[in-house]
């Protein structure tokens, strides 16, 4: 049992990184798996340094297959074990979560996103939000939530526990190296304080009961014999992913209930776009923000009400539309107009959002 | 007259007596390295303690061959999977079993930090100088002119190389007071199950060990009994067949 180091609300000045690892101490995470790449490194040093107080496991492993695949292990033993990653690490580390999406490892793991594709740069992009969602050889079964800054991490850090073990489907918290290294005020508190009861992490391998006394030996696999089988067990999985949907959608809209302009962005950009919003409507223009927090599943309903209502709606992301074309395909048949602000790999701040909606008011949006 | 053969089978206490029929093919060494192993957990009575992970190639049939608790896992990567294990619940008997296209190839940078690290597992390792689940191609541990589908001329060291020495190397790199490195063969059952104990005896201990089998492959070698035979015996002239490191007081 580790112990917890935040027993009371406690305010601190935190980078988000940092504010990551007592998070996971907070949900009474007892093992992290991990391996050096920027910029999420400072989540092992936080707790590393940590662990004569928490009494928790680190392992730094030869890279992120095994940091990925050695969390698995973690897991299948019974223990609330979680890894974070980034970029070429994420792409890695696939192999292990298509695993863990097929044989529902109830499997974390903090994103934090730089600029790709390959080494590319080393701090910011959101350009991993396709790969987050929909990684590996599979289908999606994929819970991901999209963080905006500090509190949110430490809130969904704690939460991706929960949904993990509680759904068991892979659950990825989505964030970048500005958040993972800026540093916020954030309120970090015991889960317990606000309700929330963590879920009990069953083991599998050693499981509890005598073999051949109580139970049988558990033979778990994620392969095959015929195509039919296979089709059975992915079928019934996306019917849990669609039952489950709606009790894991998450959304902001930010003055979006009257906005002539709907502005769609996830993550940091939608902070950007939140100053934007603010900037617009001192201008007197209707500007308004809908930002998916969990970009699996989208919160469609929600998100289609919100196009119908306005007259344009903005895609803005530091990527080349990632989430826009996950959107798109959500919201097929409604007639909207949308214009689109795209940096690859490049923040997107409150100024070129205002620019970029000033210019949709002048010349309004045809597609 | 048909007669019925009335002996129970040689079933170990940690093989899945509701495994049915085997699943490799005739004449394949896996089935007996598996069974010699199950019948070694037995005898040190780790069944409780014991988890074992099985790698992707012939290796994944194993998946529901032992009656102790087992996840298969992606090619390469069982010994990440069962570290994992170990390290999150420490007094686990961790065996992660391969081949050796698993283990030094595509798995190689796990077998090497795994021995450097010194992780507490067992790591069995079976060489029959081949991909076999794939349909026979060149190995790391294919012999010196070995025919193989990748290899139809028979493999020529000077472009690919000459075959890996798994137990070799891994006994190199491991921290010998508290490591079990050997190479058995499936020609001494009786041998490879003293092999086992002492491997098992000493992750017991809190080390790690390393049993790399020489294995046979009749299917994808094109051999007959015989020339099986014959070939294992040519592999153990290869591939030194004995203990490379055994920390002090393992029996």
């Amino acid at each position: 049992m580790v112990k917890k180091l935040i027993t009371e609300d406690t305010r601190m000045f935190l980078t988000g990184n940092e504010t990551i690892a007592y998070a996971a101490n907070a949900a009474e995470a007892e093992f992290m798996y991990g391996y050096p790449i920027t910029p999420q490194n400072e989540i092992m040093h936080t707790w590393c340094k940590l662990l004569p107080k928490t009494e928790a496991g680190f392992l730094q492993t030869e890279d992120e297959i095994s940091a990925g695949f050695s969390t698995i292990g973690g897991i299948l033993a019974g223990k609330r074990a979680f890894t974070a990653t980034a970029g070429p690490g994420n792409v890695i580390m696939q192999d292990a979560q298509s695993m863990a999406e097929m044989m529902r490892i109830p499997f974390v793991c903090a994103v934090m996103q730089r600029g790709g594709p390959s080494t590319a740069t080393v701090i910011y992009a959101q350009q991993e939000t396709r790969l987050t969602c929909f990684g590996g050889n599979g289908e999606g079964f994929r819970i991901v939530y999209s963080t905006a800054g500090h509190q949110d991490l430490y809130d969904y850090m704690i939460k991706s526990f929960n949904t993990a073990w509680k759904y068991r489907f892979p659950t990825f918290m989505l964030a970048d190296g500005y958040q993972g290294k800026m540093r916020e005020p954030v309120t970090l508190y015991d889960p317990a304080s606000r309700g929330i009861k963590m879920e009990p992490t069953p083991a599998v391998l050693r499981a509890p009961g005598k073999i051949d006394v109580d139970r049988k030996a558990n033979h778990i696999r994620n392969t095959f014999n015929l195509e039919e089988e296979l089709m059975e067990v992915l079928d019934s999985y996306q019917a849990e992913f669609d039952r489950i949907a709606p009790e894991i959608e998450e959304y902001l809209e930010y003055k979006a209930e009257d906005a002539e302009i709907l502005i769609i962005a996830h993550g940091i950009v939608a902070r950007s776009a939140m100053t934007a919003v603010d900037e617009l409507r001192a201008k007197g223009i209707k500007a308004g923000l809908f930002r998916p927090i969990t970009l699996r599943p989208l919160a469609v309903k929600p998100l289609r009400n919100a196009v119908s209502r306005a007259k344009q709606v903005l895609f803005t992301e530091s990527a080349n539309g990632q989430l826009a074309q996950m959107i798109l395909e959500k919201i097929y048949g409604l007639t909207t107009p949308y214009s689109t602000l795209f940096k690859m790999g490049v923040g997107v701040t409150g100024d070129d959002i205002v620019q970029k909606v000033e210019s949709m008011v002048k010349t309004p949006a045809t597609v | 007259m048909v007669q019925t053969l009335d002996v129970t089978p040689d079933i170990a206490k940690a093989q899945n007596p509701e495994a049915g029929a085997s699943k490799f093919c005739p004449g394949c060494g896996h089935g007996m390295i598996l069974k010699t192993l199950a019948h070694t957990i037995d005898d040190l009575n780790l069944q409780e303690k014991a988890v074992f992970g099985c790698d992707i190639g012939c290796s994944l049939l194993s998946w529901n061959y032992m009656n102790v608790d087992t996840v298969q896992t992606h090619h390469g990567r069982t010994t990440p999977v069962i570290y994992g294990v170990t390290r999150a619940n420490p007094g686990t008997i961790g065996i992660a079993y391969m081949g050796d296209g698993g283990g030094l190839a595509i798995g190689s940078q796990h077998l090497v930090n795994a021995a450097v690290r010194g992780e507490n597992m067992l790591i069995v390792l079976a060489n029959n100088t081949n991909y076999g689940m794939t349909g026979g191609q060149m190995a790391p541990t294919t012999m010196p002119g070995q025919k193989t589908e990748t290899t139809p001329y028979g493999r020529d060291c000077e472009v690919t190389g000459k075959p890996a020495k798994g137990a070799e190397m891994v006994a190199s790199i491991v921290d010998s007071n508290k490591a079990y490195v050997a190479r058995a063969t499936v020609s001494n059952l009786r041998k490879l199950r003293q092999t086992f104990t002492k491997a098992l005896k000493n992750v017991e201990k809190g080390g790690f060990s390393f049993v790399e089998v020489l294995s046979i492959c009749p299917l994808n070698w094109r051999t007959n009994n015989e020339g099986t035979w014959d070939r294992l015996k040519t592999m153990e002239e290869f591939f030194e067949v004995k203990e490379f490191v055994q920390r002090e007081g393992l029996e």
